[in-house]
């Protein structure tokens, strides 16, 4: 048996980024049902799906509104009840143009008839047809088909599950809030995971800034009926960003490290978020698709900043009012937390399956600052998870020498943002990385 | 609503700027600049003034002349001046002062592109260049200032220069005085008790890391007891100790990453004590840190860090 550590292996860099959890103390509330709901084609990492309804149609909560025959691409269900207005074709935030089905809602939230408690699951094939017929995706902000990632190769010997509860990006409280709203259906999910994978080591990783998190887990993971071998424990992180990066995550848990271009399953890890492994036990249970998502609310310009449970696809602005509006003119919207987020255009953008958090910032805290000279300081080096030279990746996109670019792994890099956030000059390492990456990508398909 | 501002992530920044970090290495430097006012008197003063004020007015006039944004702001001319004039002795006619900080912030750092582009230490090349061009009044070492007496200063020979040319190793070196820095010298680099608070203290704020001096440190220690010296004087003694905690880590010239500041380190340390034993220069330390100034990046291309989780490259063709 493999053992279980009792403190976290040691990670490279990171940063300390402020943590302002101002909304983990209060109850999740739910959003009644908007009046219409926008639901773009593209919400998970792949293949867009097609439309499978058209403009009139009558849908119910949980009917599948697009899907496409595609391996790494995950169904989409409707999230209220009514009718079809249209497809029409959206902006989302990566700058691509995605279908989208527009539904006007009959307020009746009516679930699909022919939604019933799937059978008893029994190997690995069959959880993970579940996950794709469930329409889940990592729910921890990639949006990676789950299904994809439970489907493990054969030759894979997966001897460890990581339930991420770290949760290390500033603001964002939704996973704190699943664990202590619905620690116990996350225990059933991860029994059941454990069980179908026959994996005998499950770490629910934890930052040790959420110490009610790590209590109450603890309290329900010690049940020696379900668990008489103890298998299934708690571990506490340090709070140091981005300990819930997959790659720092599996070292912090285990010791190992995922090299470039490979998966935790070739360390014989498996990660799963805590929202995913919950909604999985519950889907287990009512055959429910993946139309609710919690997300936190927050930032300088929100008046009442809270978790909220809303149906995926409800335009932001609507989530907002929920929250009592704006309480000054929002100058940033980011969907996700401030170290990786998206800033997007406008607050009638929906909200997708792997959103966590929207946050709205005043002027104040949008403000750019200012960009100078770098001084060689080697703050982005230390600061940098993925042991990268972000300075020298910025001088090489500067030039465009892909060669360069290439021999200093440009592609390892994460974009968590701790080389930006570390540097004393203000230069924007990351966007510089991005677009390194992007004349990589340019010279390998020449 | 107004438009909303899109950027690239991430969205927050640290609060560490590169002039808060001048500000702290000025805090740092602060204990040695005190010192040198108590042990040689308001000369001393009189020079730093000197040093910072026109290198002040160098980077501003060089800035504005070249029609680049203005970055007097950020202090780090301000830490050259004292860094230069913790380097002189202070019998040094202002003049020439003037002329180092000239050739310190004009020629060794605006034309190479101002901050962060240099490639040597500015302060320490503009300590060479004097060096070369007045060798006679950079050598001019007074005695520490004597409270009790009236006459003038008196001449003396630095503990290190001593050691030199009048090769008495009976008179052991007194290691007390060297501590307190009561003896002849550059005006910052006779109190080694100054110095380490002030790189205690850089290092505790995170605006130095402990690499280079603590690995330059032992490496002059080690490597002058095997040539069989007194180590302890090797490191009291001379700038080492300004030059370890605040030459050797200029975060410009100095490697960016753990492995290369090793080797960067020990290399200043092999050569100063190969300068000191073998050179005909009684110091060793500003060509020593220069040399490795100058190596830097070809220390970066050889010893790089290994990119996370990346397989070791394996050395050797193999079966050819």
């Amino acid at each position: 048996m493999q053992e279980f550590p009792k403190h976290p292996f040691r990670t490279h860099g990171g940063a300390p980024v402020p943590h302002h959890k101002n909304t983990w103390n209060a109850p999740s509330a739910v959003l009644p049902p908007p009046e219409r709901v926008i639901i773009p084609m593209q919400q998970h990492i792949g293949a867009p799906c097609k439309p499978t309804v058209k403009k009139g149609d009558h849908v119910y909560v949980g009917q599948v509104v697009g899907d496409n025959d595609a391996f790494v691409c995950a169904p989409i269900h409707a999230s209220v009840s009514g009718t079809v207005n249209s497809i029409t074709k959206v902006l989302l935030t990566g700058g691509q143009m995605t279908e989208a089905v527009i539904i006007d809602s009959d307020g009746q939230m009516e679930p699909d008839p022919s939604i019933a408690p799937p059978p008893p699951i029994k190997s690995k094939k069959e959880l993970a047809d579940a996950a794709r017929k469930a329409g889940l995706v990592g729910l921890g902000g990639a949006g990676f088909p789950a299904h994809v990632k439970l489907n493990v190769p054969d030759g894979k010997n997966i001897d460890t599950l990581i339930i991420n509860v770290a949760e290390c990006e500033p603001y964002v409280t939704s996973d704190h809030r699943e664990a202590l709203e619905n620690g116990k259906n996350v225990l059933d999910g991860i029994y059941k995971v454990k069980e179908i994978l026959d994996v005998h080591r499950v770490l629910i990783a934890v930052e040790d800034n959420k110490p009610d998190v790590i209590q109450k887990l603890t309290e329900i993971a010690d049940d020696p009926q379900k668990d008489p071998k103890d298998e299934v424990r708690v571990l506490a992180l340090k709070s140091r960003y981005p300990q819930g990066a997959e790659k720092v995550l599996v070292q912090a848990c285990t010791g190992r490290k995922v090299a470039p271009g490979q998966l935790p399953a070739d360390v014989g890890c498996l990660v799963m978020n805590i929202a995913s492994v919950s909604f999985l036990a519950s889907f287990m249970r009512t055959g429910m698709p993946l139309t609710l998502k919690r997300v936190t609310i927050d930032g300088s310009a929100i008046k009442n900043p809270q978790n909220v449970i809303v149906p995926i696809g409800t335009p932001i602005k609507d989530v907002v009012e929920f929250c009592g509006g704006y309480k000054s003119e929002p100058r940033k919207i980011l969907m996700g937390g401030p170290m990786m987020g998206i800033a997007i255009t406008s607050d009638e953008l929906p909200i997708l399956k792997q959103n966590n958090a929207i946050l709205a910032f005043d002027a104040r805290e949008a403000q750019q600052y200012e960009t100078t000279a770098c001084i060689r300081c080697g703050r982005c080096v230390a600061a940098c998870p993925m042991e990268l030279m972000p300075t020298k990746l910025e001088k090489a996109t500067e030039k465009k020498d892909v060669e360069a670019l290439q021999e200093l792994d440009i592609m390892t890099c994460m974009e968590c943002g701790c080389c930006a956030f570390s540097c004393p000059a203000g230069r924007r390492l990351v966007q510089a990385i991005r677009l390194g990456k992007s004349y990589v990508r340019k010279a390998g398909k020449k | 609503m107004e438009k909303l501002i899109v950027s690239s992530s991430p969205h927050f920044n640290g609060k560490k700027t590169t002039q808060n970090i001048m500000l702290d290495v000025i805090i740092g430097l602060t204990p040695a600049m005190i010192a040198s006012v108590i042990i040689f008197g308001i000369r001393a003063a009189v020079v730093i003034i000197t040093c910072i004020a026109s290198c002040v007015l160098s980077e501003y006039i060089s800035r504005r002349v070249m029609k680049r944004p203005q970055t007097v702001g950020d202090l780090s001319c301000v830490v050259t001046g004292i860094l230069l004039a913790l380097n002189l002795p202070v019998t040094i006619n202002p003049l020439m002062a003037v002329f180092g900080s000239v050739a310190a912030i004009v020629v060794i750092k605006q034309m190479f592109g101002g901050i962060g582009q240099n490639f040597v230490n500015p302060a320490l090349t503009a300590r060479i260049i004097l060096m070369n061009s007045f060798p006679a009044p950079m050598t001019h070492w007074t005695a520490a200032f004597d409270y009790s007496a009236t006459a003038d200063a008196v001449t003396t020979a630095t503990p290190l220069s001593g050691m030199m040319y009048v090769n008495s190793p009976n008179s052991a070196p007194d290691y007390w005085q060297l501590f307190l820095g009561t003896h002849g010298g550059c005006l910052g680099e006779t109190c080694a008790l100054a110095i380490i608070i002030g790189g205690v203290y850089l290092i505790i704020r995170k605006v130095i890391s402990p690499v280079i001096p603590v690995t330059y440190l032992a490496t002059v220690a080690v490597f002058s007891a095997l040539l069989g010296r007194d180590p302890l004087f090797d490191l009291l003694a001379g700038g080492l100790m300004l030059g370890a905690f605040f030459m050797a880590t200029d975060y410009t010239t100095s490697p960016l990453y753990f492995r290369a500041r090793i080797v960067f380190a020990i290399g200043c340390g092999v050569l100063t004590i190969l300068i000191r034993e073998f050179g005909s220069l009684p110091e060793g330390v500003s060509y020593s840190i220069v040399l490795m100034n100058i190596i830097t990046p070809l220390i970066e291309r050889y010893v790089k860090p290994r990119a996370f989780g990346k397989p070791k490259e394996k050395k050797g063709k193999g079966a050819a």
